[in-house]
């Protein structure tokens, strides 16, 4: 069990995922997303080489309506 | 007749942006989009939902194919947060038009233009093509002219206030100024107004709240758009002079 926060809410994941399957978990659209994985933007292309370990941070950002 | 748009080298047709926030749903989003005319949107960056997965996104109304999708940064007091925003904005779109707006005040809204210039440096240096929310003071506007913005957006009043164009005279020396167009963004609430920020000489008008928050948003878009043409027609047609007496439209010649 690790323990990631995602969007500043802790999350607890059975095991070690790449990126890219973490976000296939909830459902998320790869193509209209954004990360920041421990402050720092990961390039799409690089989703499936993160591995998400116990403790990181996670940002993921799309956009929504606004002026 | 053609008068075409041309905002970092891309050309447009028409001279009204819309933004997408405030609207009933996204399906009169699409709606008010469409009767607006406009080809560039915007949109705001914010966390994705992942409590509600599956969840319908404005992307599935408005197909970022066919319209310019511009992310602002609303919501943004610091120049390092809206640098932040548009970083992980063009990671998720893929370009590098960008509207920028440091705000400085909750309670007007009124850009921090120190935070505005220094965040427009460091983003133009990044290879951002910037369209600056700014005051109505041409000295600034001038300054990030010449950082290298693309587009200069002076607000007319304070954003979501409806009030109209409060300073003509900064906007039009502004106008006068700028190499790169100028756009009036905020402060428009109805349609004479956008005529009159085009009356100016203003190259295009950016608003969202004077079309969301009308009682009918599709018919205020489309509204909206006549205004900007007829505002932008009425500029280059070149008016006639203001006189202090009359002077009759009919010939005095051949009177009975």
């Amino acid at each position: 069990m690790i323990n990631v926060t995602i969007n500043g809410d802790t999350h607890h994941l059975d095991s070690c995922l790449k990126l890219n399957e973490l976000l296939l978990n909830f459902s998320i659209e790869i193509s209209k997303v954004a990360v920041e994985y421990n402050n720092e933007i990961v390039p799409r292309s690089m989703f499936e080489c993160i591995n998400i370990t116990d403790g990181d941070n996670l940002e993921i950002i799309h956009f929504i309506g606004g002026g | 007749m053609t008068d075409i748009l041309t905002i970092a080298g891309k050309e447009y047709n028409s001279r009204l942006i819309i933004g997408t926030g405030k609207y009933k749903d996204f399906e009169e989003t699409k709606l008010a989009v469409e009767a607006s005319g406009a080809e560039i949107v915007t949109v705001a960056v914010r966390r994705v939902n992942i409590s509600k997965p599956g969840e319908r996104m404005l992307a599935d109304y408005l197909d970022p194919k066919k319209y310019i999708f511009l992310p602002n940064t609303a919501g943004c007091f610091s120049g390092e947060d809206a640098i932040r925003t548009l970083r992980l904005a063009r990671e998720a779109g893929g370009w590098n038009l960008v509207k920028l707006e440091v705000l400085g005040d909750q309670k007007t809204l009124y850009p921090n233009m120190p935070e505005t210039v220094e965040a427009a440096k460091t983003l133009v240096n990044d290879g951002f093509q910037v369209m600056v929310y700014c005051n109505d003071d041409p000295i600034q506007a001038k300054i990030l002219e010449d950082i290298g913005c693309c587009a200069i957006m002076p607000l007319g009043a304070p954003i979501g206030s409806g009030l109209g164009i409060q300073n003509p005279v900064g906007i039009r020396i502004i106008v006068e100024n700028s190499k790169v167009p100028v756009l009036v963004d905020a402060g428009v609430g109805t349609a004479s107004e956008a005529a009159q920020a085009m009356e100016l000489g203003c190259d295009a008008v950016l608003m969202n709240t004077a079309i969301a928050e009308a009682k009918d948003p599709i018919r205020m878009a489309r509204a909206m758009k006549n205004a900007v043409r007829a505002g932008r027609d009425a500029y280059l047609s070149g008016r006639m002079q203001k006189k202090l007496y009359a002077d009759p439209s009919s010939p005095l010649a051949g009177l009975i």
